[in-house]
């Protein structure tokens, strides 16, 4: 190719194959959109029983400054709160969800919350795209789990992270080592969301017992 | 690879991938999600056939347009082109499962600095018939995920006593963790290529008596 032609054809060129890229991907973004969407809520249904031990049922509720209400399926109101109901009928408690920025991107978590202990029962990694072998480490480790069996939330104390095999209170969650921002992060994202939440839930939980 | 393509199309065209110039096996390029994602046979495979899906549609798309690009922005366009379909790969593979999507991570979005596949886009497609590219890209990604098997299969019955989740060494089977995390992956790659490389050599060496 001679050197005398414009620079209008190299941008008409890269124009032309970035629009015809973004004609595929919306395509292939609306086409996958429902399937994805779909998944995610199959993966959260299971995720809800996974971090409230006992559950079986779940009921949907929307929590927000007019208190607590329940969502039934199929209404366009969206919930943000999930409680379990254990095989008697009995709540087990309410899993919330929260993010905070790792170390790759943000992790979002699914935590099952108990109100009459004031503690965090259980926890799930929803996504995450932590470096796998040491960031990800976070969703696997039976030991880190063992963290959020029953973890201290009841706002008196900060929930933090600290060194691996320096915790000594039970607000603390013992990090792993090699997957020091990881691990803070499940820290942060556990301290940020039990903030906002966890007295609306209290407030909202009192109003409704008459 | 810099060897003078043949003008009309044979079967080397296909197999070029499969055997004698395998990415994993013989040129050595991929290494990066060769060795990372290969911890089970089903992630390799997804993974493969991922990569596989880019190497055509790519190849096509970049022999296609072999007349239009110029040549100073060539391997911008590639690129472009590359991440498009790539990113399509993403989003099949979200919607076909979320648990599949976690174990595959990063590494579906890192097929776009992939080698293997600019350096088909340069070094044959933008040569090439789209056609002949395609069959090409064909091949060299099923050499790819065929080499991804045989490091994932290895991997899987070692370190977890499965092959695709389903059990097949007796309960008494020590597993060895080792195999599922990252030094396994050096381990069995270098036994395979070990392998390869004694095969390739006793056949030169006949040919050559």
């Amino acid at each position: 190719m001679s050197a005398d032609h414009s620079s209008m054809k190299l941008v008409a060129t890269l124009g032309g194959i970035a629009v015809f890229s973004g004609l595929l991907l919306s395509l292939t973004y609306e086409i996958t959109k429902p399937m994805i969407a779909k998944n995610e809520s199959e993966a959260l249904e299971a995720a809800v029983f996974e971090v409230l031990p006992g559950a079986v049922t779940r009921e949907n509720y929307l929590l927000d400054d007019v208190g607590l209400q329940k969502v039934g399926e199929g209404s366009s109101r969206e919930a943000n709160l999930y409680a379990g109901i254990n095989e008697a009928g009995e709540r087990v408690g309410f899993a919330l969800s929260g993010e905070a920025r790792g170390y790759a991107d943000v992790v979002r978590v699914l935590y099952g919350y108990n109100p009459e202990t004031q503690q965090v029962v259980g926890l799930r990694v929803l996504s995450s795209n932590e470096t796998p072998g040491l960031g990800d480490r976070i969703e696997k480790d039976p030991a880190f789990q063992e963290n959020f069996t029953a973890l201290d939330a009841s706002l008196a104390h900060e929930i933090t992270t600290v060194k691996n095999g320096e915790k000594t209170e039970p607000w603390q969650i013992d990090g792993i080592s090699g997957a020091t921002v990881s691990s803070k992060a499940i820290g942060k994202a556990l301290r940020d969301s039990t903030h906002e939440w966890v007295p609306q839930l209290h407030a909202a939980l009192e109003g409704s017992l008459e | 690879m810099s060897a003078k393509e043949p003008e009309t199309m044979t079967l080397e065209t296909f197999t070029q991938g499969l055997w004698k110039d395998n990415p994993v096996f013989v040129m050595l390029l991929g290494l990066c999600p060769a060795l990372a994602v290969t911890n089970s046979a089903l992630n390799a495979l997804a993974m493969g056939l991922a990569t596989t899906f880019v190497l055509i549609c790519s190849g096509l798309l970049v022999s296609l347009l072999r007349n239009v690009i110029p040549k100073q922005v060539r391997i911008a366009s590639y690129i472009i082109i590359i991440a498009t379909f790539v990113t399509m790969a993403d989003y099949g593979i979200k919607a076909i499962s979320l648990e599949l999507y976690k174990a595959l991570g990063a590494f579906i979005q890192l097929i776009v600095v992939n080698c293997i596949i600019l350096g088909r886009a340069e070094a044959y497609a933008s040569k090439q018939k789209p056609l002949k590219s395609m069959i090409n890209g064909a091949g060299m990604g099923l050499g790819f995920t065929l080499a991804l098997l045989s490091l994932g299969v290895v991997r899987e019955i070692l370190g977890s006593g499965t092959v695709f989740g389903m059990q097949v060494m007796p309960d008494r089977f020590q597993t060895w963790s080792v195999f599922v995390l990252p030094p396994g992956g050096f381990f069995v790659l270098a036994c395979w290529l070990m392998l390869f490389t004694w095969i390739r050599e006793r056949k030169s060496k006949q040919e050559a008596i």
